[in-house]
């Protein structure tokens, strides 16, 4: 287990100058990720279309300190794939002596939805990778549109919370269970608000033979709309209610990494959020039901997934 | 008397409002720069009104469900950019080929990849042509103003029910974002073209049967109580599969024929300064604006310039050049922002007739009306 002293001393690969939002998980989690590597470990980082991409590299700026691609939208995963078939082939044939690791970032939109097939192409022809989703349930570049990850109820450009319909309808697709059914070596599901769980998750996907896949909640202060100095409480409000479990699946197997100990309900994580305030007008209580009810269900599925007790804690 | 309605609106909000107007009840997009806020005010206006949007997973299905909706029977449109219009093309030409009615909406941003997604551009004036493989039917327009996104976007809707062919709406980001004031016509005015139907009377409906010799099949939708067949493979009148040779050809050339014996009714461009004119500037879209003001400056001046703006830029309009040849005009100025891609069509359209020289640029900025006349000194040096 690192210590933070230890993670201070570390070679950064994501550095200063960006122009990311003040109060974006982006940045945080990029970070952490990255730092969870030696400093004589190289490192190739692909990048898929998005937030992350556009504000790191603002010509003649890099926030990068090390190689990085950005090709589409839709192939970070098919991209370094490539890089890396490549590598191991080179490597093979004694051309390159150095060893790398190699990562691809992608937004929600980039890997929910227009990345998956990219994704699941990598996933399941085993490439040493890791896949790093940075998950803020909206097209947030573009100027907030949903996407699969949109929670149930959000309201977004093309999801707007009108009178008649009030945000987004559909729940968000289980990502994380999507992937861990490649049956890959490493998936988790992490949040910044747990620098340890991060970090530890990180490590362990770098040293497994063969694709990893964490999924970070990353909010977002334009389209989430809250207090930015605020995000971290705001995580480990998603964390305690039980909207973003923590969670690894390590080979097939489900493990849940912290069990909150108290009920907190979902209100606590949407209440400080913009996207959520018409959930709170009189006459949409059915909707406040419904996000917790989808929150319970999820909850229940996954304590069922890594062989827990099923039960709710009492409300 | 009608109340005059007058408002400042978005080229991309007018996109909207005349797709309304034309009909359309069916929305099928994805989020890309300079084209999003279509879908947002789509997503906000459709459910008023009946309609349905829906949001996809990315442009390969949106152009997908906008074929499938158009084959339910509704009128329907996606808009997108160059990354996105890429991720189409292959929906495309299963529309082109199928003859699904359906309106792209192409605002065009800086290019290749994904290049300059802020910026404006006028890039992909041969990919709208040619960007799905094979020989296909495809018409093209071209709005510059705020007022005539509205106009257009109720053409692309009519001439795309009419031939039974996609229409793709050849927008820029200067177009889509700039904000006009703008007198929106009495919907009591306004032409709206609908699908041929097929007749009560008829058994045994062929989809692909040209019942009224005009090359354009009438429609059935699913759901109208008539089954009927519809592939990406090549077909025969039944709309079930065939490799015979003649039965593929005659395809193709009906296919081809529907544009080709409407190329009067299908092409529209726009001549000023014309009756004199020694030197004309071909342009389209944005670019035209700053054109107009060249030469508003140069006629001041005395120089003898005029303009031709297409409006539809596919099927190319050869008639307009070969209208040129029976003036004074004696050289020619084509002027887009790109590498030269209209360039070379006027060039092999007027057969050696005049001097012609490309005002290109594709640096992501627009050309400028001091740019426009600059070079039409330089090219008068070379007379």
């Amino acid at each position: 287990m690192a210590t933070l002293k230890e993670l201070a001393q570390v070679e950064e690969r994501f550095v200063g100058g960006h122009r990311l939002c003040a109060g974006c998980g982006h940045g945080i989690s990029v970070r952490m990720v990255l730092n969870a590597l030696e400093n004589d470990e190289n490192v190739v980082v692909g990048c898929a279309t998005g937030c992350l991409e556009v504000a790191s590299t603002i010509y003649p700026y890099t926030a990068w300190n090390c190689s990085f691609i950005h090709n589409a939208f839709e192939n970070a995963a098919a991209t370094i794939s490539g890089v890396e078939a490549a590598y191991r082939s080179l490597k093979k044939q004694g051309k390159l002596k150095d060893d790398f690791k190699f990562v691809a970032f992608g937004g929600d939109g980039g890997t929910y939805d227009i990345g998956l097939q990219s994704l699941s192409g990598a996933m399941e022809r085993g490439h040493k990778m890791v896949y790093v989703c940075l998950d803020n349930g909206a097209y947030m570049n573009t100027g907030i549109q949903r996407s699969s990850a949109t929670p149930i109820g959000a309201d977004t450009t093309t999801s707007p919370a009108g009178k008649v319909i009030p945000g987004k309808q559909q729940p968000r697709k289980d990502l994380a269970a999507l992937i861990a059914a490649h049956n890959i070596p490493y998936v988790a599901q992490t949040a910044i608000s747990n620098w340890q769980d991060v970090h530890k998750k990180a490590k362990k996907a770098f040293e497994v033979d063969g694709p990893a896949f964490i999924n970070i909640l990353s909010p977002c202060p334009r389209g989430w709309r809250y207090n930015t100095p605020d995000i971290v409480d705001l995580v480990k409000k998603a964390v305690e209610t039980r909207f973003w479990p923590l969670y690894e699946v390590e080979d097939g197997k489900w493990k849940l990494n912290s069990k909150p100990k108290k009920y907190v309900s979902v209100e606590e994580f949407l209440k400080p959020q913009g996207r959520f305030k018409h959930v709170f007008a009189p006459g949409n209580e059915d909707l406040l039901k419904r996000i917790q009810e989808e929150v319970d269900k999820q909850w229940l599925a996954l304590l069922e997934r890594c062989g827990e007790e099923p039960e709710l804690p009492p409300r | 008397m009608l109340s005059r309605k007058i408002m400042l609106m978005q080229g991309n909000e007018a996109c909207v409002e005349g797709a309304l107007a034309a009909g359309m009840r069916f929305f099928a997009g994805y989020p890309i720069t300079p084209s999003t806020e279509i879908a947002e005010i789509a997503a906000e206006r459709l459910p008023k009104v009946g309609g349905k949007f829906i949001q996809m997973e990315d442009e390969l299905a949106s152009m997908g469900a906008v074929v499938g909706a158009s084959l339910a029977g509704l009128k329907a449109m996606t808009a997108t950019s160059g990354p996105g219009f890429s991720l189409k093309q292959e929906n495309i030409g299963f529309a082109c080929l199928t003859e699904v009615p359906c309106v792209v909406v192409n605002v065009q941003r800086g290019g290749p990849s994904t290049g300059l997604p802020t910026l404006p551009a006028q890039g992909d004036v041969m990919q709208t042509r040619w960007g799905t493989h094979g020989d296909h039917p495809i018409i093209v327009i071209s709005p510059s103003s705020v007022r005539e996104v509205y106009d257009m976007t109720i053409r692309a809707f009519n001439l795309s029910e009419k031939y039974r062919v996609p229409c793709i709406l050849l927008m820029d980001e200067v177009v889509a974002h700039m904000r006009e004031r703008v007198e929106l016509p009495d919907k009591s005015s306004i032409d709206i073209i609908n699908r041929k139907k097929v007749a009560s009377t008829l058994s045994d409906y062929k989809p692909y049967m040209d019942y009224d010799s005009d090359g354009i099949p009438p429609m059935a939708n699913f759901g109208d109580g008539i089954p009927f067949h519809v592939t990406g493979l090549i077909h025969d009148i039944s709309g079930f599969p065939s490799t015979n040779p003649k039965v593929t050809e005659d395809l193709i050339n009906r296919l081809m024929n529907k544009i080709n014996n409407n190329i009067g009714d299908i092409i529209e461009y726009e001549k000023l300064y014309m009756e004199d004119a020694e030197t004309v500037i071909v342009t389209f879209g944005c670019t035209a604006r700053s054109v107009l003001s060249a030469i508003r400056v140069l006629r001041q001046e005395g120089l003898k310039i005029g303009m031709l703006r297409l409006k539809t830029i596919w099927p190319f309009a050869h008639i307009a050049i070969k209208e040129l040849m029976q003036s004074s005009v004696n050289t020619l100025i084509v002027a887009e922002m790109n590498y030269g891609q209209l360039l070379e069509t006027v060039k092999a359209s007027a057969e050696g007739a005049f001097r012609i020289y490309g005002l290109n640029k594709y640096n992501g900025e627009l050309i400028t009306p001091q740019e426009v006349i600059d070079k039409v000194r330089e090219v008068a040096e070379y007379a």
